[in-house]
């Protein structure tokens, strides 16, 4: 009973990539853009901002793009694509079993470090992200598969920082 | 065609459609393992290949893919968003996004897998990165030089490389291999720790079968190509077809004199006839180009590229050859294209010159022969090349008499005839059923 419960293995990372480059491609094919996840959370972020203060919303023109004065941040595929990418994400999890509250982390960190890590990498991965115009999927991903010149620069870009890096954060992961 | 105007679905549907590829992307992530930070992380101390292998084998099939698509006309490549380059603002965001990732472990769209998946870590780097795009809008405007800089537009790597696609995606398949297999070797040798002599350094078979799968599609891309304008044109859809049968393209030349006269429009006209002829009478501030101009690469772009505002017109003596330009430009994805209706011919007809500069000599019907000889090269400097102008009235007569304005009603003091037509031109904001990651 106990083996039954066990989360199912990955799937080999060519078949998951191929499944990816399959709904990728659904993706431009039906709407004529690409994946995204950076654009949601920045309007996710918008919606509660405008929600909070509406005055500053209306003040910052980056934000005023995307709810100023009457604007619906919400109203927007890429929250409808967010929504679902949580969803298929936590499916996916239920049936492999893999939907579980735990913290993922290396061998030598804490827990808390962990936690407190993960938001300050989330914290510079989303003003890069916006910096970029997207996010590994928004521009490495999408970009890449419809061969911009720029998402290529930027993949690659995102490649050589992380391996430049990864030396001097060892400790947090190995 | 491909892609759909989904915006027509209502607004349930059309979430869903979102929903439903969103949901797509997500299992995809989190079977592959992506909720995994350890996984992620792996990646940049030689642990573990997966990002490496899933990213890039999720781009180049769908690279393989879309190309597939345009190739065999199910796809229209220009109403798909292609992410514009902006150089260095992206180089820098992807360094930063690089330490990010090393120090956080994620990305956006996978710490979004890893908190439906109940992993604490990833919700609070879902937290982090909400924080990281407000403060992005928050600062945006005290660098906003640097983020609008090195703008190059919709630039894609067979532009770049002046290849074709197929060509172009081929190399990318071939390196995308390369760096699995390289990948591969980095793992054992600096991850496993293994000596050089116990390396596995050959594939396996159901590798080397999908690389070949992939490898072999290319191939196809390589050797099918992509239609060629006309052919693309055929498969564009009838509303296409129909706009050309209900003569919707084709604009009155009193209309685009209308046009010419108003501040928020900007026209230009393309003259499709040869060097005599343009030399002889063209429409003032028109450019000459042939077909074969306009379709190269350079010139092309400009002419997608141009402001929504814009309204290009091509005009022939009749309207044969400039139909067949339209057609043509408008599968090569030039938006607000029009034709001048009846061309030169009914330019003239509407805007006549003095009997002592050209002579009628056949009737101005839709073929491309000229209707009026003209004695003598006039260019642009009749007063039916600039009609909008209220000073072309007034214009010193060849005919050895003055016009006067002041005389009003004299022989000279023309004024054209008022001209009723059907409007036409609609002006479209080009691209793209949506945004892409923006």
């Amino acid at each position: 009973m106990s083996a039954s419960r066990e989360p199912r293995p990955y799937v080999n990372p060519f078949v998951a990539g191929t499944l990816l480059g399959v709904v990728l491609f659904l993706s431009i094919f039906i709407t004529g853009g690409g994946l995204g996840a950076s654009a949601g959370m920045s309007r996710v972020q918008t919606g509660f901002l405008d929600l909070l203060a509406p005055a500053h919303v209306d003040r910052v023109a980056y934000f005023a793009e995307m709810a100023g004065g009457s604007r619906n941040p919400w109203l927007h595929y890429s929250i409808y694509m967010l929504v679902g990418t949580v969803l298929g994400g936590f499916v996916s999890g239920l049936w492999n079993r893999r939907v579980k509250l735990e913290t993922r982390k290396g061998p030598r960190i804490s827990v808390h470090a962990r936690w407190g890590l993960a938001l300050l990498g989330g914290l510079i991965m989303g003003y890069g992200a916006r910096m970029a115009r997207g996010c590994t999927s928004g521009q490495a991903l999408s970009g890449g598969a419809v061969l911009s010149v720029g998402s290529w620069a930027f993949a690659m870009a995102i490649f050589a920082s992380a391996y430049a890096v990864a030396w001097f954060f060892r400790r947090l992961w190995t | 065609m491909a892609p759909f105007d989904l915006t027509s679905l209502g607004f349930i549907p059309y979430a869903l459609v979102f929903g439903a590829i969103g949901f797509g992307f997500g299992a995809a992530l989190e079977m592959g393992g992506f909720g995994d930070t350890r996984k992620l992380a792996g990646q940049f101390y030689f642990q573990d290949m997966t990002v490496l292998k899933v990213m890039f084998t999720g781009i180049i099939v769908a690279a393989v893919l879309v190309a597939l698509a345009t190739s065999y006309g199910l796809l229209d490549m220009n109403r798909v968003f292609v992410n514009p380059t902006y150089l260095w603002p992206g180089i820098v965001g992807g360094l930063i996004m690089g330490v990010g990732f090393v120090i956080g472990g994620f990305c956006p769209g996978t710490s979004l897998v890893a908190a439906s998946t109940l992993k604490v870590d990833g919700m609070f780097f879902l937290l982090g990165a909400l924080g990281g795009v407000w403060l992005f809008g928050e600062t945006v405007s005290s660098f906003q030089g640097f983020w609008l800089s090195s703008y190059m537009g919709r630039f894609t790597l067979p532009e770049w490389l002046g290849l074709p696609v197929g060509v172009t995606v081929l190399l990318v398949v071939l390196m995308a291999l390369l760096l699995f297999w390289a990948g591969d070797l980095a793992q054992q040798v600096f991850g496993q720790k293994r000596p050089w002599a116990e390396v596995r350094r050959v594939p396996g078979p159901r590798s080397l079968a999908f690389a070949g799968t992939l490898v072999a599609a290319s191939m196809v891309l390589v050797v099918h190509g992509q239609p060629d304008p006309e052919s693309k044109f055929a498969r564009m859809g009838p509303e296409l077809r129909r706009s050309v049968e209900e003569r919707a393209i084709f604009v009155d030349p009193a209309e685009v004199v209308a046009l010419r006269k108003d501040i928020g429009v900007q026209v230009a006209i393309l003259d499709l006839r040869d060097e005599r002829d343009f030399n002889l009478f063209h429409v003032g501030g028109s450019r000459r180009a042939s077909l074969s101009d306009l379709e190269s690469p350079e010139r092309l772009k400009l002419l997608v590229d141009q402001p929504p505002t814009t309204v290009t017109f091509v005009v022939g003596s009749g309207e044969a050859g400039a139909l067949t330009a339209w057609r043509r430009l408008t599968a090569l994805g030039v938006p607000n294209l029009y034709v001048v209706e009846g061309g030169i011919n009914r330019w003239l007809e509407r805007y006549p010159v003095d009997a002592c500069v050209a002579e009628r000599v056949g009737r101005a019907d839709a073929k491309d022969v000229p209707a009026w000889r003209f004695l003598y090269a006039t260019g642009s400097s009749q007063p039916a090349a600039w009609p909008e102008l209220e000073a072309s009235r007034s214009f010193r007569s060849p005919c050895g008499e003055v016009a006067s304005a002041e005389h009003g009603g004299g022989v000279h003091a023309r004024s054209w005839p008022a001209a009723t037509y059907t409007k036409r031109v609609k002006l479209k904001s080009k691209a793209a059923v949506k945004g892409g990651c923006g």
